[in-house]
């Protein structure tokens, strides 16, 4: 069997008793990647030379010193947003083209240079992470494998494509409303926003700085489980990361479920979600039953204001996020410097900024303008405050939520991109997690009509992943669908 | 009606507000006191530099000012190429943020009067990156950004509009510039360690703001020329726009920058990247602790303790080295008493003062020491110098010679200044009419009157000269042919 089959943890025990050598692995990669990724376009860049070469490296290290890694040559796909020392990072924005940053991200720094997870290429997502279909790219789209006429959600599409068709065996995304769960539910495989603060933002690229957080995709709980143990914890260069406790959370899989309480929020099964999604998600909560848990009726009231206010939040901060790209010190100036400073730079920026991105700038800046703060951006974080308070009184009766992660499955390429407000309600089950900060899992648990997955949301209190993982990775065995790889058609 | 936002830069603060990088950039190459979070790279985050917040709390303390229990940071967010990040990492007391303090005074002088300049607020702010041009701003082909400067914290200090003349913003900034020297947060006499803006405006007429005055010299004369300015308008019968203006202290006038019709939106909104910091009563308090004596109570101490008068204390702890150069001094000898300690004070402000000031010099960038006044003072008591012979010892002071030292060095030297032994004749021509009156029958008596003048100068006055200015003096009082 190929090895690209195999997660991650598999394989580190193979690698550790001689079974493979990382360069076995790697080349079937390598060479998966070659055969597929024309068709899905997972990767903005891919070279095998680095690859190889540490595959080589890490190799020797293992016969001569027996010293390993706890990821030791698992190949790693980065999303184009995560920094990585003298590495080309261009969030797949024209304006960012020819950026190489001076160092590496928090999360690079644990997985790969202490890990020794081996970095095998940067992918592709929605332009500056704003989008959930992986279509407004400067690169243009990835495709889905399980469809390829479809999209693999976004914005961190191409991290879960390569993870769901073997080009990659670890991954990691970001999630501000959804970017590492959206890709995962359409792609069939694990994502993972953890809490607020609980992984380090140094170095991932700011979309909104209080909703964004790093997360692993990977193929299975477990792997997730692994990532999040060393991608966790205190950074003293990111003043958001707080300073709890990082478990064990791999110890933490196998814990029966038997006392757990799930919550179910009605509107999570309203009106506008697919009956295939509503059928399967049942069908894994009965599973769940079945396990010991017990269910429990709870209720976020105010979900229906969840897109708006997650919005105009994330547009304000990004309107301000996004201003140091003027060209004059990194990145792609445009070729025209006539007029005055300003000028150079409103054309830089118009000319390396795609539509989508413009758009938020723009609706962001207004939001926060003199006259429309109060009743945009202010309004907004109120509400905020009341979907949180929603998810703590439903904690109350509960140890964690379940319900979809998505209202339906993978949309046809093309299909929302002209209607930005239908784009954007593809992210309400998944946004009010972020506005509250607490952390949430999405696992596959079936398949609809066409074949195409779907996604079982698990969503924990604040610094509950232990929590969220067991009863997902619970899921998951009983489920036993989650090593099926993307036909990639 | 004048109002001032001073921003001063925490000089003594050795790394940035948000980074670790070094400050002392004067004298750097460009561009190498950087890193990804002052250049503001992507995916770069601001660390707050906790000094700074001791720091910004004993300027608070020291003003007099509220301290607010917790602190936020807000956004500024504006284009310009001297921001990195194209919004400055500020503090706002408004749309749901506050200032680092509010309120506070300083209380100045002015006129013999006492009065109170009220603060509004003071608050911290990221300097942005130094624009650098060639020649001035308007004629420059180029202008070059160097980000060494980018990221060193700022202290931002609002008055109310209550100052009513520049005299008076002078003796505001006078004292605040001793505050600031006491905390030891910042030396203010470095270049670019004091930004001022100004708004003034004529009782009744549109404000007009004046940027980009870089130190205190500058301030009483651009304010002196815009309301010039403003004043010579409304003669003519030409209406006040509030405007905005920068002061170009080559030409020494104020221009019209480019006129906007809307003020600036900043869209100000909480840094999210920061978490607010509670500043605790109990912190305050062990800061106020390890304050120094400010000047105010300096003042009323030395007047009390040292009888000096209300002017002569208040002028005297201005610069605290000179105060503390004062007090060490005074006690070396326990035997001085008011007026020795009123002597002390003149020598300083007076003639020490005066040399530092011509020779641009600080107090301790030179080797004086205070037992050097102390032997000073003592000497002239004694009657070993003369208080005129005394004041042309500075020079020779200033290299740390001893009194001693000096006296045996000048001893050697005649004193052949004319206008002084002339002034000593007449005194002894005055003081002895009887010895004046024996000239007439004996001229040999000159004698005496001539060994009068060279006691007095305990032998160094030039005696053929001595002896020429009494002959002079005598004759012209017909005393003597």
């Amino acid at each position: 069997m190929k090895l690209y089959n195999y997660m991650a943890y598999e394989l580190l025990e193979k690698i550790r008793s001689g079974e493979i050598k990382i360069i076995d692995l790697i080349e079937e990669i390598a060479e998966r990647i070659e055969n597929t990724d024309k068709l899905i376009h997972s990767f903005v860049n891919f070279n095998s030379d680095y690859p190889i070469s540490q595959a080589k490296k890490l190799q020797k290290q293992i016969n001569e010193e027996k010293r390993f890694g706890r990821l030791i040559g698992i190949p790693y796909a980065n999303k184009d947003l995560i920094c990585i020392k003298d590495y080309p990072t261009t969030c797949c924005s024209k304006i960012l083209e020819g950026f190489k940053p001076p160092y590496n991200a928090f999360v690079i720094e644990r997985l790969i240079m202490e890990e020794q997870a081996i970095h095998i290429g940067n992918t592709n997502m929605d332009e500056f992470a704003m989008g959930s279909s992986t279509e407004t790219s400067c690169y243009g789209p990835t495709y889905n494998p399980w469809d390829l006429t479809r999209v693999p959600g976004g914005s961190s599409g191409g991290s879960a494509t390569a993870i769901a068709s073997g080009q990659a065996i670890i991954a990691l995304g970001s999630d501000t409303g959804g970017s590492i769960r959206c890709p995962a539910s359409f792609c069939g495989v694990v994502g993972l926003k953890p809490t607020y603060g609980r992984v380090s933002r140094y170095g991932l690229v700011a979309f909104a700085n209080s909703l964004d957080q790093i997360g692993p995709i990977t193929k299975c709980v477990h792997d997730a489980a692994l990532i999040l143990e060393i991608i966790s914890g205190k950074d003293p260069l990111d003043s958001t990361s707080v300073n709890v406790k990082v478990e064990k959370y791999t110890d933490m899989l196998q814990n029966p479920i038997d006392n757990k309480i799930i919550g179910i929020p009605k509107e999570f099964f309203g009106e506008g979600i697919e009956n295939s999604v509503k059928h399967s998600v049942k069908k894994g909560i009965e599973k769940l039953e079945s396990l010991g848990a017990t269910t429990v009726e709870v209720s976020i009231p105010h979900l229906e204001y969840t897109v708006p206010t997650y919005f105009l939040i994330c547009m304000s901060e990004a309107s301000s996020n996004l201003a140091r790209y003027d060209g004059i010190r990194y990145g792609k100036i445009t070729e025209d410097l006539s007029g005055d400073v300003f000028d150079v730079i409103s054309r830089t920026r118009g000319e390396g900024f795609g539509p989508e991105v413009r758009r938020r700038i723009f609706l962001g800046t207004y939001a926060l303008s003199a006259g429309y703060y109060d009743q945009f951006y202010i309004k907004a974080l109120k509400v905020r405050r009341l979907i949180k308070d929603d998810f703590q009184e439903a904690f109350k009766k509960c140890d964690v939520i379940a319900g979809p992660t998505m209202a339906g499955t993978a949309f046809k390429i093309g299909e929302k991109v002209d209607d930005p407000l239908q784009m954007y309600m593809t992210d309400l089950l998944t946004c009010p997690v972020n506005l509250a900060g607490i952390p949430a899992i999405s696992i596959p648990c079936g398949y609809d009509n066409n074949g195409l997955p779907i996604g079982f949301q698990v969503i924990g209190d604040y610094f509950e992943e232990g929590q969220i993982l067991n009863v997902a990775y619970q899921l998951e065995q009983e489920l036993n669908i989650y090593r099926k790889i993307a036909p990639v058609k | 009606m004048i109002g001032l936002e001073v921003h001063i830069q925490l000089t003594n603060l050795e790394t940035k507000l948000f980074c670790s990088c070094k400050t002392d950039y004067r004298g750097s190459p460009p561009n190498t006191r950087i890193c990804p979070v002052c250049l503001g790279l992507p995916g770069s985050l601001p660390v707050i530099n906790k000094k700074a917040i001791e720091f910004a709390t004993k300027l608070a303390i020291a003003l007099d000012s509220k301290i607010n229990n917790y602190t936020y940071f807000f956004r500024k967010n504006y284009f310009y190429p001297d921001l990195p990040k194209n919004f400055q990492i500020s503090q706002y007391n408004k749309a749901g943020g506050k200032a680092f303090a509010d309120g506070g005074k300083i209380t100045i002088n002015i006129n013999s009067r006492k009065k109170d300049i009220i603060l509004n607020r003071i608050h911290l702010e990221e300097d942005p990156a130094r624009l650098v041009h060639k020649g001035s701003i308007a004629t420059s082909p180029y202008t070059l950004v160097d980000y060494n400067r980018s990221g060193v914290c700022l202290i931002e200090i609002v008055t109310e509009p209550v100052m009513n003349s520049p005299e008076e913003a002078r003796e505001f900034l006078k004292q605040l510039k001793s505050i600031v020297q006491y905390t030891g947060i910042s030396n203010l006499d470095l270049e670019g360690a004091v930004r001022v803006d100004a708004n003034i405006s004529i009782k009744g007429y549109e404000r007009s703001e004046v940027k980009n005055i870089n130190s205190f010299k500058e301030v009483e004369r651009a304010l002196k020329w815009e309301i010039s300015r403003q004043k010579t308008l409304l003669k003519r019968g030409k209406e006040l726009t509030q405007e905005t203006r920068h002061w170009d202290d080559k030409r020494r006038v104020t221009i019209s920058l480019r006129t906007k019709e809307f003020e600036e939106d900043y869209r100000y909104f909480p840094e999210q990247d920061l978490v607010p910091m509670e500043i605790s009563e109990e912190f305050i308090r062990k800061v106020k602790e390890e304050l120094p004596e400010m000047p105010n109570e300096r003042s009323k101490r030395f007047q009390e303790e040292y009888s000096l008068s209300e002017f002569d204390a208040d002028n005297l702890v201005l610069d605290k080295n000179i105060a503390d150069f004062y007090e060490q001094g005074i006690k070396l000898d326990k035997t001085f008493g008011p007026q020795e300690f009123k002597q002390y004070c003149n020598w300083l402000m007076n003639d020490i003062l005066g040399w530092l000031n011509e020779n641009n010099l600080q107090i301790n960038e030179t080797k004086l020491r205070p037992k050097q006044v102390v032997d000073l003072i003592n000497s002239i008591k004694k009657g070993e110098i003369t208080t005129k012979i005394a004041k042309t010892f500075i020079p020779e002071m200033m290299k740390g010679l001893d009194i001693s030292e000096i006296i045996k060095r000048k001893g050697r030297k005649r004193i052949s200044d004319r206008s002084y032994i002339e002034s000593l004749c007449n005194e002894i021509i005055e003081n002895n009419p009887k010895i004046v009156a024996d000239c007439k029958k004996h001229p040999k008596a000159i004698e005496a009157l001539i060994g009068r003048v060279m006691g007095k100068t305990r032998g160094q006055a030039d005696p053929g000269l001595t002896r020429e200015i009494m002959l002079e003096m005598l004759k012209k009082r017909k005393i003597i042919e």
